[in-house]
């Protein structure tokens, strides 16, 4: 019954503050309701018995991109209108993405079945031992490619980083 | 110019792989600075305990009493004139019948004041002064928070009959022999 | 009537709560203290016997002091700030193992709060929210030197994390769990983790420094090129509340320490003492009390000897020197209970 309650309250949280994250004008609000939709979100993989994803979804996006994010935001002037002026072309196009990426959410969500979870009852889903046999187990190889993938991001930034390139 | 003979050489070389991990120098620090823990401490616990001064410090000033508790400033204003830094104001008065006994000359000071936040604590008043009649002492001017305050006037600065202040103290020894030629001695009590 | 569980867990929390307090207000007078005495004076002395009630005049001066705003500061994230550094440094206690299990009448309870399987993890994310703390106040103050201290204290944060993290995952390899209490009742059987790790004990020590943003790495608040940092524009108990959350979180990292990589609270020859139950339970928080004050001593030893870094060197120093070592540190790990597993005998 709690869980329930915790659900209701957590998805409004998270909706509510998404819809701020869209309407807010100064960009560091945005950037600090996206980190409260985070949190819900986090709480939520806390009511699904997922902690350790719960854990690293607060370290990761909370903690670290966030940071980043706002760390650039606070080097904006916000005091000048510098947003430049979109044209009717982009604004046309932005709204077809965006419906053609709603579609895609609803055709997905159509298809889906809401099958209680039978799982949900056993307490040791989602947690690390579980996770992390799976991932080095079953996942082993895609687990290694996206680890390839990151790398070779990560010596790609530094590569765009370095300032004698010629 | 040697002063110490703890100077060290320095020298611009690569620092070496263990200069650079900076760990044992770091360690030779933390032990400098535990060491310094357990020693005797520097502090004087001011209200308590107090430092010695210098004997001839120069310290807040007395207008002094004769040996009958008159008065022995006469205004004539050569301290006013020696004061480097224009401390001192002062106002005559003549002495009127009946109060031989409260002022020593026949002119006296009706209002004299010293500003203490102007003043240097040279001593030039002191030494100008033809009655010996101004003295700097061992005394610490207190602070307050207003700068009026500081304004000294008669009130504060002629010493009361009843709590002489000595300022033998901090008299050398050669002023008190220069004090003593024949032309202070009007300032012998007749 | 509420089951005896619940009673002396919210006893419990009070209890943590407090204590957390009260250790980090007395900090303040200890750094004071330790500071005269380093540099052969007394420090305070004035406020009753030994000046102990320094922190209470201290806390009363707070008070009483203006509560000031800036005008052209942002005035909702103005306050947020030092709530959330304070609320995020109050958070962190809980999963810490305060000493071993007690009975209560019939039932055996820990001296924990919650002992959750992810508490490093927890951990972890806990410290990596706080620095919003710091970026939100500096930035809403509307000042160019709290902003570049709060620059400075983000972008910190966020590279000692990193080390710190790699640091703790080789003691989480070798523990085989994350969960903070099992960490320390292992080493109740073996020697405490840092003879184990001891390259990992010394970046998790200079990470922690960095994180709680104590000297040498006290950039984000240099007094001399910053005014006061992130906390410029601060007066009132807000500005006390920023000071208290560095005084709470060196106190929960020095926990810390010593949980991980110090034994908590275990120490030698316990179990050969004669002491059973909750005797030996009270002895064991009185070590791990112990333990804690002398890595607090150590954080203001170490500020008061070392200067600050330069800010290249502190970002050379966290991501050319303790990220590789760490991850030495990780393969050295791996390779030694991999050997230990027979997965080398072919």
């Amino acid at each position: 019954m709690i869980t329930q309650y915790l659900f209701y309250f957590l998805t409004f949280v998270a909706i509510f503050s998404a819809l701020l994250v869209v309407f807010s004008k100064n960009p560091i609000y945005s950037a600090l309701y996206l980190i409260v939709t985070f949190f819900a979100t986090a709480g939520h993989y806390f009511l699904l018995n997922a902690q350790f994803l719960a854990a690293v979804h607060v370290i990761v996006y909370a903690g670290a991109i966030m940071v980043l994010f706002i760390y650039v935001i606070m080097m904006l002037n916000l005091n000048k209108e510098v947003e430049p002026h979109k044209s009717t072309m982009l604004k046309v196009a932005a709204t077809v993405c965006g419906g053609v990426l709603g579609l895609v959410l609803v055709a997905g969500l159509r298809e889906t079945e809401l099958t209680a979870l039978s799982e949900y009852s056993n307490p040791s889903i989602g947690l690390i031992e579980r996770l992390g046999n799976v991932l080095f187990g079953t996942y082993m190889v895609p687990f290694e490619i996206s680890a390839v993938l990151f790398l070779s991001a990560m010596v790609g930034a530094v590569f765009l980083s370095k300032k004698t390139i010629h | 110019m040697q002063l110490t003979n703890r100077s060290k050489q320095v020298a611009d070389t690569k620092m070496t792989w263990v200069e650079r991990i900076y760990l044992p120098a770091i360690f030779k620090g933390m032990m400098i600075t535990i060491s310094h823990f357990f020693k005797k401490k520097v502090t004087y616990q001011y209200p308590e305990q107090k430092r010695d001064i210098a004997p001839v410090y120069r310290g807040q000033h007395v207008l002094k009493r004769d040996d009958h508790g008159a008065e022995r400033c006469t205004a004539c204003g050569l301290c006013a004139v020696a004061c480097p830094a224009e401390a001192i104001t002062m106002v005559a008065e003549e002495r009127k019948k009946g109060d031989e006994k409260h002022y020593r000359e026949e002119k006296y000071a009706g209002i004299y004041e010293i500003n203490m936040l102007r003043c240097i604590f040279c001593g030039l008043c002191e030494e100008a002064c033809p009655k010996e009649a101004i003295f700097l002492t061992d005394r610490i001017v207190p602070t307050t928070f207003h700068r009026e305050d500081y304004i000294y006037g008669k009130d504060r600065l002629v010493e009361k009959m009843d709590e002489r202040i000595d300022v033998s103290v901090r008299q050398t020894q050669n002023l008190a022999n220069f004090k003593k030629n024949s032309e202070y001695a009007h300032n012998k009590l007749k | 009537m509420l089951p005896i569980e619940i009673i002396y867990k919210i006893i419990l929390i009070l209890a943590v709560f407090t204590v957390t307090l009260v250790v980090a207000m007395y900090s303040t007078y200890a750094e004071r203290k330790v500071a005269g005495f380093i540099q052969d004076r007394y420090g305070p002395n004035r406020a009753g016997p030994f000046g102990i009630f320094q922190p209470l005049a201290d806390g009363l001066k707070m008070f009483t002091k203006q509560e000031f705003i800036p005008d052209s500061s942002d005035k909702q994230l103005f306050v947020l700030g030092p709530s959330l550094a304070m609320l995020t440094a109050c958070m962190t206690g809980v999963v810490i193992p305060w000493g071993g299990d007690i009975t209560i009448g019939d039932k055996i309870v820990k001296l924990q709060i919650t002992d959750i399987n992810i508490g490093i993890l927890y951990l972890l994310g806990v410290v990596s929210v706080g620095v919003y703390g710091i970026m939100i106040g500096g930035w809403a103050s509307n000042n160019k030197y709290s902003l570049l201290g709060a620059l400075r204290a983000s972008s910190q944060m966020i590279s000692y994390e990193i080390a710190l993290g790699l640091a703790l995952i080789s003691l989480i390899m070798m523990t085989g769990t994350l969960s903070l209490g099992e960490i320390v009742r292992q080493q109740d059987e073996g020697l405490a983790n840092v003879v184990y790790q001891p390259l990992g004990f010394l970046i998790f020590l200079i990470c922690a420094f960095a994180e709680t943003n104590r000297a040498p790495f006290d950039l984000p608040e240099s007094e001399n090129e910053l005014i006061g940092g992130y906390h410029t524009e601060y007066s009132s108990m807000k500005l006390g509340f920023y000071l208290f959350a560095e005084y709470i979180n060196m106190f929960i990292s020095s926990a810390l320490i010593a949980s991980l990589y110090f034994g908590g609270y275990n120490f030698p020859f316990q179990h050969s003492l004669g002491l059973e139950g909750n005797m030996l339970s009270m002895v064991q928080t009185f070590v791990f009390f112990m333990k804690v004050f002398f890595f607090i001593f150590f954080y203001m030893w170490v500020r008061w000897t070392l200067p600050r870094f330069r800010f290249d060197q502190l970002m050379n120093l966290g991501w050319k020197t303790l990220i590789p070592l760490a991850i030495l540190n990780m393969f050295i790990t791996g390779i030694v209970i991999g050997y230990k597993n027979g997965f080398f005998n072919f």
